[in-house]
């Protein structure tokens, strides 16, 4: 297959669309939620020593890599990536990588990227997105960014900006492609393994910052907060929001993508149960998104600013996630 | 989430562009719906962009009045902290927070003016205009 017949499809999230989109162009449909679902990528982490712009680090996934890397084994194919000393030596190699017809995926900081909305640029430099070709005439490179509706152009120049930028998650100009096609997986053995991860991941981490446990540390966080200083933590709580709901994360941190791969499980490997799990994490997902609302609300001064009620809802939260995700591995335990 | 409560509330932090969450679609599916845009979600951008916004704001009225080099709302207009530029310099910390002093800004090396107009994507004659 040739990079010129690449085919853009838009998806929630950076780097499982990116995965999904070079499984589709190797002739191996993957659709994005199972891309997401089987490698695993769903989580929790709060990890407040490591700081963006001063605020902590949030996650409602695993780090950034996990679903390039944790596809390979129920794929049964290998990913060769490469990081690069210099802008010069990573252009090189990307431009003989598409002479050569191959689509390759690049880590990007979304600052650089000048067809990114201006509010959306921000410095996060560990964003996915694909090269498929590039215009004879002008030297643009052809992108296929699956946070997007439609593929983009990008000047030579900004490209390389955005792929050597530095700071936390510094790019280094990484660019990965598949060695192998992808293989059809062992649905039966593949999917049990990969929930099964993911539910150990959010009841059992031996880190208390990890999965359900860290949910509660950011309910214990914003219970700290200073009530003399609104601002600040007006600030800290639209963070923890910003990264639940903006750029790619399917809404609900996650939660919504989570449940459309255990539906599309439920019918690969013909467990009825997992159905049944995807509408109760739907309710879960469903339970983000009026955190957001109530906290929103509270920034724009709608309702008077209580981190203590906010504080609560995280702790319900955390409970449910807990309830949910011991049953999510007691489902699997019975079949 | 069904897909008729997906919220369609027009973001202009959007750009004009739409976005897909996972929702339930009519046939009872889970599937990929577009947005145009979400109060919450808009609220909490917007909270970071104008944060930078203030920043860079106040320091423009630092340099104005002679206090700051212009080099520090510059940073903040490229939406950065000392940490992020310091890193992007490959200089410590302490170094940025110095050459933010207008005395020491004045004698900058050619070297350094240009590490600092590469790190915020600007050129080297704008760093010292207060604009």
């Amino acid at each position: 297959m040739t990079a010129s017949s690449f085919d853009h499809q838009q998806a929630s999230h950076c780097e499982s669309g990116v995965m999904s989109a070079i499984a589709r162009h190797h002739g191996m449909p993957l659709s994005e939620p199972m891309a997401f679902g089987l490698s695993s990528a769903l989580a929790f982490a709060f990890l407040p020593f490591i700081k963006l712009s001063g605020m902590p680090l949030v996650s409602y996934r695993m780090p950034p890599g996990a679903i390039i890397r944790g596809l390979q084994k129920p794929l049964r194919f290998s990913m060769v990536s490469e990081k690069f000393r210099s802008p010069e030596a990573g252009a090189a190699k990307l431009d003989k990588l598409l002479a050569d017809g191959h689509v390759v995926g690049l880590q990007v900081s979304v600052f650089w990227l000048p067809f990114m909305p201006p509010d959306f640029r921000f410095h996060f430099n560990a964003h996915n997105l694909l090269a498929y070709g590039r215009d004879e005439s002008s030297g643009d490179y052809l992108l296929s960014d699956p946070v997007l509706e439609a593929p983009v152009r990008c000047a030579p120049a900004d490209l390389a900006r955005a792929r050597f930028a530095r700071g936390l998650l510094a790019p280094k100009g990484l660019l990965y492609y598949p060695k192998s096609a992808p293989q059809e997986p062992d649905w039966e053995r593949a999917i049990p393994a990969a929930i099964k991860k993911t539910a150990r991941v959010m009841l059992h981490a031996p880190l208390p910052f990890i999965g359900t446990k860290g949910i509660i540390r950011v309910a214990r966080a914003f219970e700290r907060l200073p009530t003399a200083d609104p601002q600040a933590a007006k600030l800290y709580v639209g963070h923890l929001v910003r990264m639940q709901e903006e750029i790619g994360t399917g809404g609900g941190g996650f939660r919504f993508m989570y449940a459309a791969f255990l539906e599309e499980a439920a019918v690969r490997i013909r467990h009825p149960a997992l159905a049944e799990l995807a509408e109760q994490l739907v309710g879960i997902g469903d339970f983000w998104r009026e955190f957001a609302l109530a906290a929103a609300r509270m920034i724009r001064d709608r309702d008077p600013l209580d981190t203590r009620r906010l504080a609560a809802l995280l702790h319900t939260q955390a409970a449910r996630e807990k309830t949910f995700f011991a049953a999510l591995q007691k489902a699997l335990r019975r079949s | 989430m069904n897909a008729a409560d997906v919220p369609q509330e027009n973001s202009a932090t959007y750009g004009g562009h739409l976005k897909a969450v996972y929702a339930r679609t009519r046939n009872g599916q889970l599937a990929l719906v577009q947005t145009c845009g979400w109060e919450a979600e808009e609220t909490v951008t917007r909270q970071a962009v104008q944060m930078f916004d203030a920043l860079a704001a106040a320091a423009q009225e630092r340099a104005r009045a002679g206090q700051s080099a212009p080099l520090e709302a510059h940073m903040y207009r490229a939406r950065m902290d000392i940490a992020l530029l310091a890193q992007a310099t490959g200089l410590w910390r302490w170094q940025v927070r110095r050459h933010f002093r207008p005395a020491v800004f004045a004698r900058l090396s050619e070297g350094l003016r240009e590490r600092y107009a590469q790190a915020l994507g600007i050129h080297p004659g704008q760093l010292g205009a207060i604009d």
